[in-house]
């Protein structure tokens, strides 16, 4: 057991708990954040990706002393229906998902990029995306959800 | 199935409400001013509940947003089955429209009487009523007065189909906000007071014994509630996750798991399953005077591998237990089903048992869904009536569920002195595609062969031709074809566990067909197009390649590396029409790059919705061509993890245009399952367009192709 301490969705927080344990565990289990998604628990499916600093990262793979004092992002902090993020307006307006169990890891691949990136093209989309598995063939509608959320941002 | 329109003599109540014809467990009227409608389909992704929820809006005359979909539940739902086959517009969308129809009538008949004006004076705008004079009432009004537990009756009238405002429209769906802002929706994120976490044991051999599970080291971890054998069944259940995880692990260290069942040599599959014990049935026959005479005989074998469902999720399911009842929440296609086969397990009465669906990820057929919910209920025993959730691992989701059954097809065409085709036979070896639970005196749940007093494993089998066929849908050719025979041999053995995933057999016949009709066409000098329009009478399905073919420019001229492709089917010969041309790149490792696409789903209820489907089911088909093959060795399934079973990912998925037909006056058939087999063949087509390898075993690798190569010289 050891207590360690970060930024969660824009508030200090800590936890006391075995340090090896993966932050999915600790976000899921200990908080009861249920938006980042257990889809295989060996960083392959990016279900469960968050942001921590300003990078997508897959909890399940993140051991919870990595994050000491770091600032972490989940779908919870990205926005919610009274705000809504521009990417999640734009993932509505182009009704980018099926079932959407994939959809909270990718939103958070997406929002990283576009912290890094405002104004990226097509394929940088594609290339931020490509450890992010979708099984329903959504892809297409979710590159131009992030194409317009980008271009929605620059516009302000 | 379409069913012919009813003829106005005779009218006859949709499939689902003959089955469940009392109006009120379709629809209700909440004292809150919302229209309940409960159907027996589930949501899946595909956004059937908004489809439906369209329908019912607009034969009531209400806002959809206050249309409020139930989740089905054996408790109250009509029993629809399961929802598969791209059967929940056609079964569930007829039903309450019908069913919304007459609603809407006896409401109308009973302002009419308290209004005292006659029913054609009135009109409805959300669900309020009016006539002249700006009298008025509404549904909630009324509906206090007016008992709906009453059967459906035949004669109630749909509006026609220029009357609809909202089904025909891409109203958004319903469920996409609460997904985008991770509102808790799916099962997985849903925990109940009290709730405990439950893991199975199961060894990575196929049909393992468990010999030998020393208890000890999971005995010592912290929260452990309880440990369950039944056989070779074992489980654990725990306070947390993480001590259920904890526990899972320990035990595992310490269990030891006796040799199991062989399982058939992977590279030599289609050998191997034309050679098991199997039924064969002749599942259709076409005799004619042959136009000309038979002069040769071309024979051509394809096949396809086993493919995994490969959620995204792995199955998850809670059960409680008070008593001898027991309560489950599950993302299983078929609440009922379920219910009867763990009413067959427990052998417990129906009515103890009650199942209710929650959201999962998108499964594409019959996974783990059920499986995992019989886990959660024998784990749940041990748990003193608190709630058990119980979530399968990646690595059992992988090689535990069932697979599309792998399938070897071979194709003899007699052709006349001029190469036209008088003479054609089609024969299909594999395992049955459908496994689902609730349909035998057995169960068909994974557990129930595991217990000490085990049920056997239930062999696939195929549904019948009049229902769409399993192994055998889509094998009988819509072009016309002087003479044919069909024939299915379902293998009798089981040793890799097959069942329904998406199209059932219908992806491996269509690819069949198709890459034959390609190599007769190129054999004779012939554009593809055009052979296949001077095969084809059917107006609709010559309609969507020609639609295609314009879309795509065809045929665009030849360039290195590059080749395009057609496919063409309609879904189970009764559903919806597709037609595809696909564009790929590359010499050893082919890309999809474009993927134009033609539909004709009869009336399209929500156009958007489609093309999701539409596009959603081209990039899957395109993964599994490209990429998919369930491996294995003599003992066990290897692919069990993202690496070991990639699919397609964002940087390699082509673009999808699709163009929807439009047929407003003809029944609504689903769009989920129509782009696979057309896609695979499309892509198999454009492959040797740019190449002039014929692969005619799928996956199309590097390997596959260095093997057609090899063949062909």
């Amino acid at each position: 057991m050891q207590r360690i301490r970060f930024r969660l969705n824009g508030v200090e927080t800590d936890v006391d708990a075995d340090p090896d344990r993966s932050l999915l565990d600790i976000l899921r289990g200990h908080f009861g954040m249920t938006g980042p998604h257990f889809g295989c628990g060996a960083n392959e499916c990016g279900a469960c990706n968050v942001i921590v600093g300003d990078h997508a990262v897959a909890a399940c793979d993140t051991p919870l002393w990595s994050v000491a004092d770091k600032d972490i992002t989940t779908i919870e902090g990205l926005g919610s229906a009274e705000k809504p993020h521009p990417l999640q307006r734009a993932f509505i307006a182009e009704q980018a998902l099926q079932c959407g169990y994939c959809v909270s890891g990718i939103l958070m691949s997406a929002a990283a990029l576009l912290m890094q990136n405002p104004n990226p093209a097509g394929k940088d989309v594609r290339a931020a995306l490509d450890r992010n598995l979708c099984r329903c063939g959504s892809h297409n509608r979710m590159v131009k959800a992030v194409l317009r959320a980008a271009a929605e941002m620059a516009a302000r | 199935m379409t069913t012919p329109a009813p003829s106005p003599s005779t009218p006859k109540l949709p499939v689902s409400l003959a089955a469940n014809p009392v109006l009120s467990s379709w629809v209700r009227f909440s004292p809150e001013g919302h229209v309940m409608v409960s159907p027996g389909k589930v949501e899946i992704g595909q956004g059937i509940v908004t489809a439906l929820a369209q329908i019912a809006a607009d034969e009531l005359d209400v806002d959809i947003g206050r249309v409020q979909m139930v989740r089905a539940s054996t408790a109250a739902s009509p029993n629809e089955g399961v929802t598969s086959g791209s059967l929940s517009v056609q079964q569930s969308g007829r039903a309450i429209r019908q069913v919304c129809a007459e609603v809407r009538h006896i409401f109308l008949k009973l302002a009419s009487d308290r209004l005292g004006v006659g029913i054609t004076a009135l009109e409805i705008d959300d669900g309020t009523i009016s006539g002249p004079g700006n009298i008025r009432t509404s549904y909630w009004e009324l509906a206090d007065d007016v008992s709906l537990d009453r059967d459906a009756t035949p004669g109630a009238v749909a509006k026609p189909s220029t009357q609809r405002t909202v089904a025909g429209s891409s109203v958004q769906r319903l469920d996409i906000p609460d997904k985008v802002f991770a509102r808790r929706r799916f099962l997985h994120d849903s925990p109940l007071p009290g709730m405990l976490h439950g893991r199975v044991l199961r060894s990575e051999f196929s049909a393992a014994k468990l010999v030998d599970m020393p208890e000890d080291r999971a005995r010592a971890i912290p929260g452990l509630v309880a440990i369950v054998r039944d056989g070779n069944f074992a489980g654990v259940v725990s306070e947390t996750e993480d001590g259920a995880e904890a526990a899972l692990k320990a035990l595992r260290k310490g269990a030891a798991w006796s040799a199991s069942e062989s399982l058939p040599d992977e590279d030599r599959l289609a050998e191997w399953l034309k050679a098991q014990p199997a039924e064969s049935t002749l599942i259709d026959k076409k005799t004619a005077s042959p136009s000309g005479e038979k002069k040769r005989t071309i024979r051509r074998q394809y096949s396809r591998p086993y493919l995994a469902h490969a959620s995204i999720a792995p199955s998850c399911a809670m059960a409680q237990w008070t008593g001898d009842r027991v309560h489950v929440w599950s993302h299983s296609q078929g609440v009922y089903f379920l219910r009867a086969d763990l009413a067959l397990v427990l052998k417990l009465p129906l009515e103890n048992i009650t199942v209710e669906h929650m959201e999962g990820a998108g499964c594409y057929g019959h996974n783990a869904a059920d499986d995992v919910a019989l886990d959660a209920v024998l784990l749940a025993k041990a748990a003193g009536g608190r709630p058990v959730r119980v979530q399968w691992s990646r690595e059992d989701e992988m090689s535990h569920a069932p697979f599309g059954a792998a399938m070897a097809i071979e194709i003899e065409a007699d052709l006349d002195a001029q190469g036209e085709i008088v003479g054609w036979r089609h024969s299909i070896w594999g395992n049955g595609h459908t496994a689902r639970p609730g349909r035998a005196a057995q169960p068909a749940l994974l557990a129930a062969t595991e217990l000490a007093d085990p049920f056997p494993r239930m062999i696939s089998t195929n549904p019948p031709q009049a229902n769409g066929g399993g192994g055998d849908r889509n094998s009988i050719p819509l072009y016309d074809f002087p003479s044919w025979t069909i024939e299915s041999h379902r293998l009798t053995t089981m040793p890799i566990r097959t069942s329904a995933l998406r199209t059932l057999g219908a992806q491996g016949n269509v690819f069949a067909i198709e890459s034959f009709l390609d190599e007769l066409a190129t054999e004779r000098g012939e554009d593809p197009v055009a052979f296949r329009l001077r095969h084809l009478s059917d107006e609709r399905a010559r309609d969507v390649i020609k639609s295609v073919a314009r879309r795509a420019n065809w045929k665009p001229d030849q360039q290195t590396g590059v080749g395009h492709g057609l496919g063409f089917a309609r879904y189970k010969n009764t559903g919806a029409y597709c037609a595809v041309v696909a564009e790929i790149e590359g010499t050893e490792d082919i890309r999809v790059k474009r993927l134009t696409i033609a539909v004709d789903v009869g009336e399209t209820i929500n156009p958007d919705g489609v093309i999701n489907q539409i596009e959603g089911g081209a990039i899957q088909a395109t993964s599994w061509v490209l990429k998919e093959r369930v491996r294995f060795d003599r003992q066990r399934i290897t692919s069990n993890t993202w690496t070991s079973y990639p699919i397609l990912r964002f940087s390699e998925v082509p673009e999808v245009q699709v163009e929807i037909i439009q047929r407003p006056d003809s029944e609504p058939v689903g769009a989920g399952e129509a782009a696979h087999g057309p896609v695979t063949a499309a892509i198999a087509n454009a492959v040797f367009d740019a190449l002039g390898v014929r692969v005619r075993n799928l996956p199309i690798t590097r390997d596959s192709l260095i093997a057609a190569m090899e063949l062909s010289s």
